[in-house]
């Protein structure tokens, strides 16, 4: 049976890692590498690079540290940062990235998906979808810029309508942050993403909001996701990945167990 | 010496660095007439199949690779290439391998086969070594290759189709060793330990 993934993020500013919280006020986690080590050696699925300063400084992200990870780690990696056409991307999967995430080049020129799923093939190319909830008007709106709060802007397009067209252009998966749980360890955004999975034939990544085990079991039952994405959780050692595996197992969660 | 053969496609660093993890440093070849120099080989692919074909055809590996007698093996769309015809783009493969590739019916499930699944119906081989069926590997596919007698262990994602194959000197895996953790890394260490018989 397929596993649900487990999927540490990591936002890479200044060759470090870095975690904000609603997107705002960055401290320093730790070492790149470091801690790529530490989260594939406990169990982790997958990883996610995030060079958060790479689209707002309008430039791609740094190389260097891609080859660094792909010669040291044996699990699937996918960086996102500033990929904003296939010459972009061939220079992170040449350095031995699995995937390669878009968010705000996607929304600046949409076709830039359709030429990376030419290319490269669907499997590569993930799109990173950063979802406001509008609580005055319930609606789900796409933002881009995120990874500064000055640069971060509302977009033309609401969540539904941008998930429909990025499956149509060939996306191979969707990272779907919700934005008003993020880094707040309240439990993933479960209505939101039921919502979103109904309309989704590819596979879905929940982002933002994991605080306890009991929300990676929730996300999972309830949202019927692929994966859940977690950055703080795992960064302060408030949960440890090998005891959730555990966990999700006895809730009857496919996981992949490491020992 | 481990030569993997360099069709242009991106993941070779992935499979070059998960040999060096094992302490072997193997050559990323660009000339067919190299490859009767090694003593084993590497077809890897991402991508699709129709382009990938026409690329070792034009680049004259199709009939390097059919003379070459000792261990090949294709991870991925290598492996798909290995057998003998591939529904992705309707176009004839190397034919090393007995079967047909063909898309995986996978009904409601979410396409394509991306992630961790456990393999199955596991046979004894030198390739299979240190192999238990609760042991999982990462797949990102959508074509798939129908279990026949080649078949060394299956995965199953709304149908049954071939993770290891192997005939004679030529195996493929369809899941990718070079990111499948410690299951990975043993396999590969097995494809460098096989001997022919």
């Amino acid at each position: 049976m397929l596993s649900k993934r487990i999927i540490p993020c990591l936002d890479v500013k200044n060759g470090q890692v870095v975690k904000g919280v609603k997107f705002k006020g960055h401290e320093v986690v730790g070492d790149i590498l470091e801690l790529a080590q530490l989260y594939s050696e406990a169990g982790a699925d997958e990883l996610v690079f995030y060079e958060i300063s790479a689209s707002v400084e309008k430039r791609l992200l740094d190389v260097n540290w891609v080859n660094n990870i792909a010669k040291h780690i044996d699990i699937p990696f996918c960086v996102a940062g500033g990929i904003k056409s296939v010459a972009d991307a061939a220079k992170v999967l040449e350095q031995g990235a699995d995937k390669i995430s878009i968010n705000s080049p996607a929304i600046a020129r949409p076709q830039l998906i359709k030429e990376l799923h030419d290319e490269f093939g669907k499997q590569c190319v993930v799109v990173g979808i950063d979802s406001f909830y509008d609580e005055n008007t319930g609606d789900y709106l796409v933002y881009q810029l995120t990874g500064d709060p000055n640069a971060s802007s509302r977009t033309r397009y609401k969540t539904q309508q941008w998930v429909e067209m990025v499956q149509e252009l060939g996306a191979g998966e969707i990272v779907l942050n919700c934005m008003n749980q993020d880094g707040v360890r309240k439990g993933y955004d479960n209505a939101q993403l039921s919502l979103i999975r109904r309309m989704c034939d590819i596979p879905l990544i929940a982002s933002g909001g994991a605080g306890s085990m009991q929300d990676f079991a929730d996300v999972f039952k309830q949202s019927q996701v692929d994966g859940a994405l977690a950055a703080s959780v795992f960064h302060k050692n408030i949960i440890d990945i090998g005891e959730l595996k555990i966990y999700l197992n006895e809730q009857q969660v496919a996981v992949r167990l490491c020992n | 010496m481990i030569a993997i053969i360099n069709t242009g496609c991106a993941n070779i660093n992935s499979v070059r660095f998960a040999f060096e993890r094992l302490g072997v440093t193997p050559e990323v070849i660009t000339d067919p007439a190299q490859l009767a120099h090694f003593d084993r080989a590497i077809l890897p692919g991402v991508g699709h199949a129709k382009v990938a074909m026409e690329r070792l055809k034009q680049g004259g590996w199709q009939q390097a690779i059919a003379e070459y007698d000792k261990p090949l093996m294709g991870i991925c769309l290598g492996m798909q290439l290995l057998c003998e015809h591939t529904d992705e783009g309707d176009v004839s493969c190397l034919g090393m391998i007995p079967g047909n590739v063909g898309l995986l019916e996978v009904g409601e499930l979410t396409s394509p086969h991306m992630g961790w699944n456990n393999l199955c119906e596991v046979k004894t081989h030198p390739l299979t070594k240190g192999l238990s069926e609760q042991q999982q590997v990462y797949f990102v596919h959508s074509f798939a290759h129908t279990p026949n007698e080649a078949t060394l262990a299956q995965g199953e994602y709304g149908n049954a189709f071939s993770a290891i194959v192997a005939q004679d000197n030529y195996a493929g895996m369809q899941f990718h060793p070079e990111r499948s953790a410690k299951v990975g890394a043993q396999l590969l260490q097995n494809f460098i330990d096989w001997q022919l018989p």
